[in-house]
């Protein structure tokens, strides 16, 4: 099917064990899941995890930066914004294949990419942020005599935190998707399963997978809004009350 | 790190010595790619538009949004396989659910957020509701309506790419096949396929720019999926 | 930080801004007294809130000296200077999301106040401005009304006891009634702080009613007049000064005292509308014009008669 993976192991075990109902490869065969949850399931899905989690984090850390340059001078933002949407139009298959011969069959390829698709999201957003803080608040802040980093940790961070939360999410729901296409350049994460169940049409193993990236993206997601809830109390009272 | 530059130039290479087969490859993806938002677009504008205008179950765009993002395109290829033979249907089904999200939300948005005094004003000059869709809702709504066309159209491209693992054809056939057409094959494909999403959504940009009303071009608008907001 | 009042002092201060010809702010020289407040006011484009920004310097001068107490605002770095300033805007500018308690406690925190310390001038601040502190400490600005929201901008500009208070139209925003009894409130609070204001507003009423002091500034910022509000009243400068006070500042000036500050009648079978004590001469003249009678009887303040006043007697009040 395809030359690039790295060769791999046989799905179903070759103890000759194999439960009649992956033998007839019915739709969804529950002793199969159990039986391979330790040795194939658990450990791409911790692998697509960490995947993910190092992607969005540095890339957070390079919007961040890019924002609070881009939040002073207005220079900056069109260019940066021009080069993250070029970047986003990239399809993803093919931006993994141009980084191999640069940074080879390794983990820094695939984070190379995926960091740059959470740029510019995670950019637009924490902008957004920053500009939404009101213009009296701000005037009150300095005329207060907040110092620059203090209206910034006090005010500007906790006000711009609604919109920047919105941008994790979405860059960590979009993460998680393309997290799959990195099993053509490594055999991590959760799309290699899904090759692998390819090859052999293997039902069980398609579904469960195809189950598990999405649930797991549903739990980002969840787990995030809760996080967002948390840190911003004051978003949820109506006016008035 | 490996830098091994000069397969760069193999690539090039390899699409001046294979014009063809690329050719092929690509007509093949484009026409793949046209049919799934083709479909997609039948399927999602009146749905986004429809619910926009009534401004109502705004959770179902909002639902939509957020799973069409959580999909990966392997997860509903693989879903697909279970069901369906490899081939162009299976391939087309896939990604004709990757691209109605984007252009559900997008209409949806779209169309719902345009200032309710706008449409009362419209109904209170005798306009019928589909006057008022056409007329009104439309052209107000064009930008973010093409957005989410742009995205749409870019992510079904790539995720064409993708689906070639079973069977979609297209300039992915290439890249997923290293062991028939070499690594300079593959980059150039990649190459190509870079050029055929910025021709695609540059296509796009063109046909928005001459159906927006004027006051409204220039406006760049971010995808409603794009920048979403909190709960 | 002082805990009392200072002196302002502005020397020959001019603001110009680069590509404009006239200055914002033009050689404008006075002095306020500690403890008094001092109304900056003038039609839009008179520079007032420029002036009062290079206070805190929000705005920076181009010529000119301001001094706070004998210490140059220059001098002073300028983010301690701020902390040293009670600064309330329009808007509020209420931080939304801080809680009430966490609003005002802003500058003692930035201060490095410890926490006992802290609270217990919060709770004291919210009384002081009638926010009862068990009610309001927790609540958030977006729970608030315009007016509540503005005394915790107040209560917040108090909080670490500045020697100076800047205020930029801070009732500009709010109702008719709210403005009416905030403005009441802030001459009570006033009372009790005695800290030296600098008020901007363009509304000549409440500049007469809140003033120690009256600055005008007209268009150009230059200082067109200033003294305590009877004498705006009663002589003008010139004719800007007596448009903008208005053609009925006779009336204002009545206004401007109470009927038990003046000399009163004996009752004498006197017979006429009663009026308490408290209530200003304009009142007084309203109510004898509108019942048609020239004598008002004065009230104690028990609502006991305690003598009358007549209309020739208001008159010769304005004359002198």
């Amino acid at each position: 099917m395809t030359g690039i993976l790295a060769a791999s192991g046989p799905v179903i075990p070759d103890f000759g064990e194999a439960s009649s109902c992956v033998q007839d490869n019915r739709l969804f065969c529950p002793d199969w899941v159990r039986d391979n949850w330790g040795p194939v399931l658990q450990p791409a899905l911790l692998q697509h995890v960490k995947l993910v989690v190092i992607a969005v984090a540095i890339g957070f850390v390079l919007a961040f930066a890019a924002a609070l340059v881009a939040r002073r001078s207005t220079w900056f933002e069109r260019p940066f914004d021009l080069f993250s949407a070029l970047v986003y139009t990239i399809p993803s298959l093919a931006l993994f294949q141009l980084l191999v011969p640069i940074t080879g069959l390794t983990v820094t390829t695939v984070e190379v990419a995926l960091v740059s698709y959470t740029l510019l999201i995670l950019f637009r957003n924490i902008l957004t942020g920053f500009r939404s803080v009101p213009a009296d608040v701000l005037e009150a802040a300095r005329g207060m005599g907040m110092g620059s980093f203090q209206v910034l940790r006090r005010v500007e961070l906790p006000l711009a935190l609604p919109a920047i939360m919105a941008g994790v999410r979405v860059a960590t729901i979009s993460t998680i998707a393309l997290a799959t296409v990195a099993a053509f350049v490594i055999p991590e994460g959760l799309g290699r399963p899904i090759f692998l169940a390819l090859r052999q049409f293997f039902n069980t193993e398609l579904i469960i997978t195809a189950i598990l990236a999405v649930a797991l993206a549903l739990v980002a997601d969840g787990l995030l809004v809760l996080a967002q809830r948390a840190l911003t109390p004051w978003t949820r009272i109506k006016a008035g009350s | 790190m490996i830098a091994d530059l000069s397969v760069f130039g193999d690539a090039l290479r390899f699409i001046q010595e294979n014009p063809g087969l690329l050719w092929d490859k690509t007509v093949e993806q484009i026409q793949l790619s046209a049919a799934a938002v083709g479909v997609g677009l039948l399927i999602a504008l009146p749905i986004g538009i429809g619910l926009g205008h009534l401004r109502r179950y705004s959770f179902v765009a909002i639902s939509v949004a957020n799973i069409g993002r959580a999909l990966p395109t392997l997860a509903v290829i693989a879903v697909g396989i279970v069901f369906l033979p490899v081939g162009f249907t299976v391939v087309l089904i896939a990604l004709v659910v990757l691209a109605v999200p984007p252009i559900l939300t997008n209409a949806y948005v779209g169309v719902s957020e345009i200032d309710a005094e706008t449409i009362e004003a419209a109904r209170g000059m005798g306009m019928t509701e589909r006057q008022i869709l056409q007329r009104v809702e439309l052209p107000l709504a064009s930008p973010l309506l093409f957005a989410g066309i742009r995205t749409a159209v870019v992510f079904v491209v790539a995720s064409a790419t993708i689906a070639a693992i079973a069977g979609g054809g297209g300039l992915g056939d290439v890249i997923v096949n290293q062991a028939s057409y070499g690594i300079e094959g593959v980059i150039g494909a990649s190459i190509l396929v870079c050029a055929l999403a910025f021709a695609c959504d540059g296509l796009v940009a063109i046909v928005q720019r001459l159906v927006t009303p004027k006051p409204l071009r220039g406006r760049h608008v971010d995808d409603a999926t794009l920048v979403s907001e909190p709960l | 930080m002082a805990d009392a009042a200072a002196r302002i002092v502005f020397d020959h201060v001019t603001k110009r801004y680069p590509g404009r010809a006239a200055p914002a702010v033009d050689d404008l020289t006075l002095e306020i007294p500690a403890g008094e407040i001092c109304i900056l006011v003038g039609p839009s484009g008179g520079g007032k809130t420029t002036a009062m920004k290079m206070v805190n310097r929000l705005v920076d001068m181009t010529e000119g000296d301001i001094r706070i107490g004998d210490e140059s605002v220059r001098d002073r770095d300028v983010t301690e200077l701020r902390r040293g300033i009670g600064y309330v805007i329009q808007q509020t500018g209420l931080f939304p999301h801080m809680t009430v308690a966490e609003n005002v406690a802003t500058v003692p925190r930035l201060l490095g106040w410890d926490k006992q310390r802290t609270e217990a001038r919060v709770d004291e601040l919210l009384d002081l401005v009638d926010l009862p502190a068990v009610d309001y400490r927790a609540r958030y600005a977006a729970q608030l009304s315009g007016g509540e929201r503005q005394r915790v901008g107040l209560a917040r500009a108090l909080a670490a006891d500045p020697s100076v208070m800047l205020m930029d139209e801070p009732f500009g925003a709010l109702d008719p009634i709210t403005r009416t009894r905030l403005q009441h409130e802030l001459l009570r609070i006033h009372r009790e702080v005695r800290k030296t204001v600098i008020f901007v507003t363009h509304d000549i009423d409440e500049a007469i009613l809140m003033g120690d002091r009256i600055a005008i500034l007209r268009p150009g910022g230059r200082l067109a007049q200033y003294d305590t509000p009877e004498a705006i009243l009663a002589g003008p400068a010139d004719d800007f000064v007596a448009d903008f006070v208005g053609a009925d500042r006779g009336l204002k000036r009545l206004s401007l005292t109470r009927l038990d500050e003046l000399p009163l009648q004996p009752l004498d079978g006197a017979r006429g509308p009663a009026l308490a004590g408290s209530t200003t001469l304009r009142d007084a003249l309203s109510t004898m014009l509108s019942e048609g009678s020239r004598v008002v009887v004065v009230l104690d303040g028990d609502g006991a008669p305690r003598g009358s006043i007549t209309l020739d007697a208001l008159a010769e009040r304005l004359e002198s």
